[in-house]
């Protein structure tokens, strides 16, 4: 099933200036198969604008893109036929309803009356909009329309999806249920290629992530090489124990335990503790202290690797 | 490369839709679109403020003519030549700036372009499809206010509402083709701007009084034909009633133009046909930021 039809998002030193200012700069990506990748950077990167000439909403100053092999600049129609899109903050023709939004969409890509009519009601049904089908958008809060949105990007079982942000405006169970939703395409075989600013999200759902900070790619690469890259770095952890301690009881329960690089207090309950030496040397501390009965009980990192590791590139580039 | 393995991209999974490769021509999906962006205007305040505008200018035509009778009412081509000649024009003006001067400029403003955009269309067959849509909701103001003048013709003139039928039906084709015009032209504005508010204030000055003054202008100024002005034109769609007046006519130092059929025919044509084109590659170049 892989191979030539498996799905495929290539560019090419995709730049996009405004003015003198480069909001793109030179992107080469090449993202082929089934996966999720999450495309991250802090805000102002250069992610919608990626994704918009991606999706030819906007052109680039230089270089091109390709959805499944079709340039994007030379022929949109085709090269969005089986990629379904979700860039920005899109709004329907607010009289019209989720129906017939969807309707519309559908027929716009030349699928037939019933399959759409059953598809309307899969998508709905997933982005829990059901039981309001028939009303009419142009009152639906932000997530609301959110969700129409993600459903209309679903609808003709796309094989690559474009999302910017899906789960902003959305509400904790819309967030999980969008996570859920992008899990399920990944086990149907789409390749999705999603922007987002929650780290735990794309931890979560993402086989890859690609970073980019000032128009420019710092990295793309796998999730699990990115925590690799970690392994020489130091790991923050935060222990809290069942009552405050004073100075000294803290000094007492630290002194001595092995990989601790340093400490802070961070509350009267609790402490960050930096650590050398990856999972390991987290396991041999959370031993050593629980074997020394300080009252520990929780110990978690602070921060994931994906964390560290997008602080520790954002923050290089920033000097 | 990845440019060779087009024709294959298909979703992989047993799932996929049947259809996803076969997107419908850009003509089939301009009509898809329009579709459902009449049924948009239809159900929106918009309809309403239109057809109250057209039905309000229907209620002041009949207040007039029962009041005065005027001579016009003896006969249907004269009942026409001066009422519908005359309003058919306000009433499309009316209906294009309610219905043209935002269509582009609307779906920057309100974001549904970009809904449009993420799907694969063209960015003509989106152009094509909003312009059939307020074409047909403009068609409707037109026949509705030729239904009143019908209404009005049978009140007054029995029988003889409709003494000629072809006129009308000629009358009315000149008026659909200068809606055309109007239209295409509004379009064309509506595309300079990301802001509704200056498509319809842009469409309003121009048609209301713009290409008055820039006719006056020309005429008295220069002693020139307007030809290239479209209201010039507007005059044609009463030739089948009325007849075609003198081309020229001079009042001492004042001169006035008439066109010829065959001249106003052109004028709207062009307009059509120019304007449509301009703002399409106008359009294509338009980018969503
Ligand atoms: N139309 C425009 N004109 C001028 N500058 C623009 C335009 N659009 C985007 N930019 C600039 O390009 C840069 C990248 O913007 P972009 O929206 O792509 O960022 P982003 O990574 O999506 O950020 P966020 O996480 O906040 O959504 C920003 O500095 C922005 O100011
Ligand atoms: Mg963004």
């Amino acid at each position: 099933m892989a191979g030539a039809s498996s799905p495929s998002l290539v560019t090419h030193g995709l730049t996009r200036r405004f003015g003198r200012f480069v909001a793109v700069d030179h992107l080469d990506l090449t993202v082929e198969g089934t996966k999720v990748v999450g495309f991250l950077g802090p805000n102002g990167a250069g992610k919608t604008t990626a994704l918009k000439m991606l999706t030819d909403l906007i052109f680039p100053t230089a270089g091109e893109a390709f959805l499944n092999g079709v340039s994007v600049q030379r022929d949109r129609k085709r090269a969005l036929a089986g990629v379904g899109t979700l860039i920005e903050t899109p709004e329907i023709y607010p009289s019209l309803t989720p129906r017939e939004a969807l309707e519309m969409a559908g027929r716009l890509r030349g699928l037939e009356a019933d399959y759409v009519r059953e598809r309307t009601r899969v998508v709905l049904e997933e982005v829990k909009m059901s039981e309001w089908i028939d009303r009419k958008t142009g009152r639906f809060s932000k997530g609301m329309k959110q969700r129409i949105h993600i459903a209309a990007a679903l609808l003709s079982d796309p094989n690559i999806l474009l999302l910017d942000e899906p789960s902003t405006g959305l509400d904790p169970r819309g967030m999980a249920e969008v996570r859920e939703i992008v899990r399920g395409l990944k086990r149907s075989g789409r390749l999705v290629f999603m922007s987002s600013h929650i780290l735990s999200e794309v931890v979560d759902v993402c086989d890859e992530v690609a970073l980019i900070d000032r128009g420019k790619l710092l990295f793309y690469d796998t999730l699990a090489n990115v925590s690799a890259r970690l392994a020489g770095g130091a790991t923050e952890v935060t222990a809290v124990f069942l009552k405050p301690l004073s100075d000294d009881e803290l000094l007492s329960h630290l002194t001595g335990v092995p990989d601790l690089v340093s400490w802070s207090r961070a509350g009267p309950d609790r402490v960050t503790l930096r650590i050398q030496g990856g999972t390991e040397a987290q396991s041999r501390i959370l031993e050593t202290l629980v074997a020394r009965r300080t009252g520990l009980w929780s110990f978690r990192e602070s921060r994931s690797a994906l964390e560290e590791v997008y602080l520790r590139e954002i923050t290089q580039g920033e000097q | 490369m990845s440019g060779s393995a087009v024709a294959d991209a298909r979703p992989v999974a047993g799932a996929a839709p049947p259809t996803t490769r076969t997107t419908p021509p850009s003509w089939k999906q301009a009509i898809i679109l329009a579709r459902f962006q009449l049924r948009d205007y239809l159900r929106a305040f918009r309809f309403s403020l239109m057809m109250g505008i057209v039905g309000a200018i229907g209620v002041i035509i009949t207040i007039l003519l029962v009041h005065f009778r005027p001579a016009v009412l003896h006969s249907a081509s004269a009942f026409y030549g001066s009422f519908w000649t005359g309003g058919v024009v306000f009433v499309m003006v009316v209906a294009v700036i309610i219905y043209g001067g935002d269509a582009i400029a609307g779906e920057f403003q309100n974001r549904t372009g970009y809904f449009l955009l993420g799907l694969p269309v063209r960015r003509a067959a989106v152009y094509a499809g909003k312009f059939l849509a307020s074409f047909a909701a403009c068609v409707v103001a037109v026949l509705f206010y030729l239904a009143i003048l019908v209404a009005d013709a049978s009140y007054f003139l029995g029988g003889g509402a409709v003494s000629d039928p072809g006129q009308l039906v000629a009358s009315l084709g000149l008026a659909l083709l200068y809606l055309l015009a109007v239209l295409g032209t509004a379009f064309l504005f509506s595309s300079l701007f990301k802001q509704s508010l200056f498509g319809v204030l842009v469409v309003l000055f121009m048609f209301l009084i713009g290409w008055n003054i820039l006719t006056s202008v020309v005429t008295s100024l220069f002693q020139t034909e307007p030809w290239f002005v479209i209201s010039y034109a507007a005059p044609v769609i009463g030739y089948p009633l009325t007849g075609t007046p003198q081309h020229l006519v001079r009042f001492g130092a004042l001169v006035s133009y008439s066109p010829t059929l065959g001249e106003g025919i052109a004028i709207m044509l062009g307009y059509f046909v120019v304007t449509s084109l301009l703002g399409l590659l106008l359009f294509e170049r338009e980018e969503f930021t």
